[in-house]
């Protein structure tokens, strides 16, 4: 394939991953901007998404279509309520202290990861997208006789992959309103400005965190069954997504939702295209770099204000 | 003093004699437990007595094995010089990522530790040419002599171990008992009276980063040295979170905590492991209950009930 279809297919690709990341970048956000905690177990409910559309859709058997519409809805609401269990249980009793809970979420992430591995096996298990219809895409050249289109071959994209892109924007649209439009997200921001004072106009702080805490989870879950039927569900998969994320929410700025957005993109894409055209290991290592250089040199983020 | 002094040294000659009296598995164990202690100590200098929480202390274990054993294989050196090329290459990342990570604080000092420990993980997977990757490499029993003293004998390997470990145990009371052990517990309990006493609190933590990474980086390369093998596996996310772990257990910001908790995790974990392959599980509901209901861990719960003297 010549370079211009070549990066084009590059920057396909690189958007249906960028729409993943968007998705479990935001849960982490929403965590860390609402209750000021980072959640290192992030990955691991990304993981359990994956694993628990596999296990829906086997469960169903049947159309692939129907058990994949009942995981998109099931597994990111059972992934969301264990999450604010973890909540009640465990950060509640810590009172969200930043440092007891980055331990206490590294212990959820061994626990999580190990008892999926007791049950689900160290097997990678696929998952049938519910459509995949592959769609050529054209390209043009110039040649004597002028402006051409023409279908170069390998240049397509599966309409499934389109749906992922189109799903990530849906949910985002639907988050911005939700924060922007609803009592909830009302409540959701009180409880960022200021949960003491939101606790003295009466707000439950405490069921707000657990609430969270939860759709953050639930945010990576849904992530995580959409990208199931590309890449196949397995106990160690939730490493890359919680680093990329942490990269992603330091890049677009520590707890805001709309740098985290315009981070997402713009790394899942460079992701996708760098990983086309140099070996991944020493992409992954310049893009980790770069980012403890961020946060050390920016530690308000690329996107982020400078606090006062 | 003397009290705390009697029951340091009391521990040192238990474990010298514990060589003559253990059978030769747990002989073996306590000698890893030694080298994994001292790697824990190390971690102790920033975690416990400084307030410092890394989550990147498996750079520092991995930059001291790895400068040893690189030393050995590429550079053709004798263990003796190598280890202490090993200590040498653990204090110089330690200088540069204390330079650079101490502008931050708090969880972004988290974060930051954790991906530059991630990128020497890398770096060590891309120049797998020279380092083996994740296979590793092996140092040969011919090369691990010291002064005569074959280091890959069990007794001689236990003795060299105990050695490190009564050294780094000594050296660590010195340090929290002297002027600069004071201004670092200072920093861990309030930063910003430290620095309103006229302290250089940037200095102190400076020092408490590279005093912590150097130490680890002795353990890293003790342990290349004493079982005779260097991995990538080392320089993974869980051998940050082991010594944290152990730390936690055993107490944070005592000098005696680090050692039982190395001690009780690993059998822990060697016990589970005999009944299931998801060891890893044990680390995870330890550090949640520990987080939960012990956050002083064992040794911090015992000064705080019985021996308020402990150091």
């Amino acid at each position: 394939m010549e370079f211009g279809p070549h990066l084009m297919l590059a920057m396909l690709e690189g958007l249906v991953q960028a729409s993943v990341l968007t998705l479990t970048a935001l849960g982490l956000s929403l965590v860390f901007g609402v209750m000021r905690v980072v959640n290192v177990a992030h990955g691991e409910f990304f993981m359990l998404g994956a694993v628990l559309a596999w296990w829906v859709t086997t469960m169903l058997g049947g159309n692939p279509a129907i058990g994949f519409v009942v995981a998109l809805v099931v597994a990111p609401l059972l992934v969301g309520l264990m999450a604010a269990a973890a909540d009640w249980l465990v950060l509640r009793r810590v009172e969200y202290d930043p440092e007891r809970t980055i331990v206490a979420t590294i212990g959820l992430l061994y626990i999580i990861q190990q008892v999926t591995l007791m049950t689900y096996g160290p097997d990678a298990h696929p998952v049938t997208p519910p459509f995949n219809t592959r769609l050529a895409l054209p390209w043009y050249e110039f040649t004597d006789q002028g402006f051409q289109i023409y279908w170069p071959w390998g240049l397509s994209i599966t309409s499934y992959k389109l749906f992922v892109i189109a799903a990530a924007i849906v949910t985002c649209l639907g988050l911005w309103l939700l924060m922007a439009r609803s009592k909830i997200g009302l409540i959701l921001r009180a409880t960022q400005l200021d949960s003491e004072t939101a606790q003295a106009f009466g707000i439950p702080v405490e069921r707000v965190f657990a609430l969270v805490f939860g759709m953050g989870a639930a945010l990576a879950a849904l992530g995580a069954v959409l990208v199931v039927p590309i890449q196949q569900a397995h106990y160690l998969m939730g490493g890359d997504p919680l680093l990329l994320s942490f990269i992603v929410v330091i890049i677009g700025g520590l707890g805001s939702l709309r740098g985290t957005v315009v981070a997402a993109v713009l790394i899942g894409m460079s992701d996708g295209i760098i990983s086309v055209f140099f070996t991944p290991t020493l992409a992954k290592m310049l893009a980790t770099l770069l980012v403890a250089m961020v946060l050390v040199y920016r530690p308000q983020g690329l996107f982020g204000a400078k606090p006062a | 003093m003397t009290r705390a002094l009697t029951l340091h040294l009391g521990l040192i000659a238990l474990l010298f004699a514990l060589q003559f009296a253990l059978p030769a598995y747990h002989h073996g164990n306590l000698a890893r437990i030694m080298v994994m202690a001292t790697f824990a100590m190390g971690y102790n200098i920033m975690f416990g007595y400084t307030g410092l929480l890394s989550l990147g202390h498996a750079m520092f274990f991995a930059a001291g094995m790895y400068g040893m054993g690189l030393a050995v294989t590429q550079l053709g050196m004798p263990v003796g010089p190598a280890f202490l090329m090993g200590i040498a290459a653990a204090f110089a990342l330690s200088l540069i990522v204390g330079l650079l990570a101490l502008r931050t604080i708090g969880v972004a000092f988290m974060i930051v530790t954790l991906m530059f420990s991630q990128t020497i993980f890398l770096t060590i997977l891309y120049f797998g040419a020279i380092t083996r990757g994740d296979e590793g490499f092996g140092i040969k029993q011919a090369t691990r002599q010291i002064m005569g003293l074959d280091l890959s004998d069990p007794t001689i390997r236990y003795f060299a171990a105990w050695l490190l470990f009564s050294l780094t145990l000594l050296a660590t009371l010195w340090l929290v008992r002297s002027p600069l052990g004071r201004v670092l517990i200072a920093i861990r309990e309030n930063e910003e009276r430290a620095k309103m006493l006229g302290y250089d609190t940037w200095r102190a933590k400076l020092a408490a980063v590279l005093m912590s990474g150097t130490v680890s980086g002795a353990a890293g390369a003790a342990y290349g040295v004493l079982f005779g093998y260097v991995g990538a596996s080392f320089a993974q996310v869980p051998y940050s979170i082991f010594p944290l772990l152990w730390v936690l257990l055993g107490g944070a910001g005592t000098v005696i905590g680090p050692f039982i908790g190395a001690l009780f995790m690993f059998y822990l974990i060697d016990l589970s492991s005999g009944v299931t392959d998801a060891y890893m599980l044990v680390v995870g509901v330890a550090l949640v209950l520990l987080t939960l209901f012990a956050p002083k861990g064992m040794m911090g719960m015992v000064r705080e009930r019985w021996l308020k003297w402990l150091p």
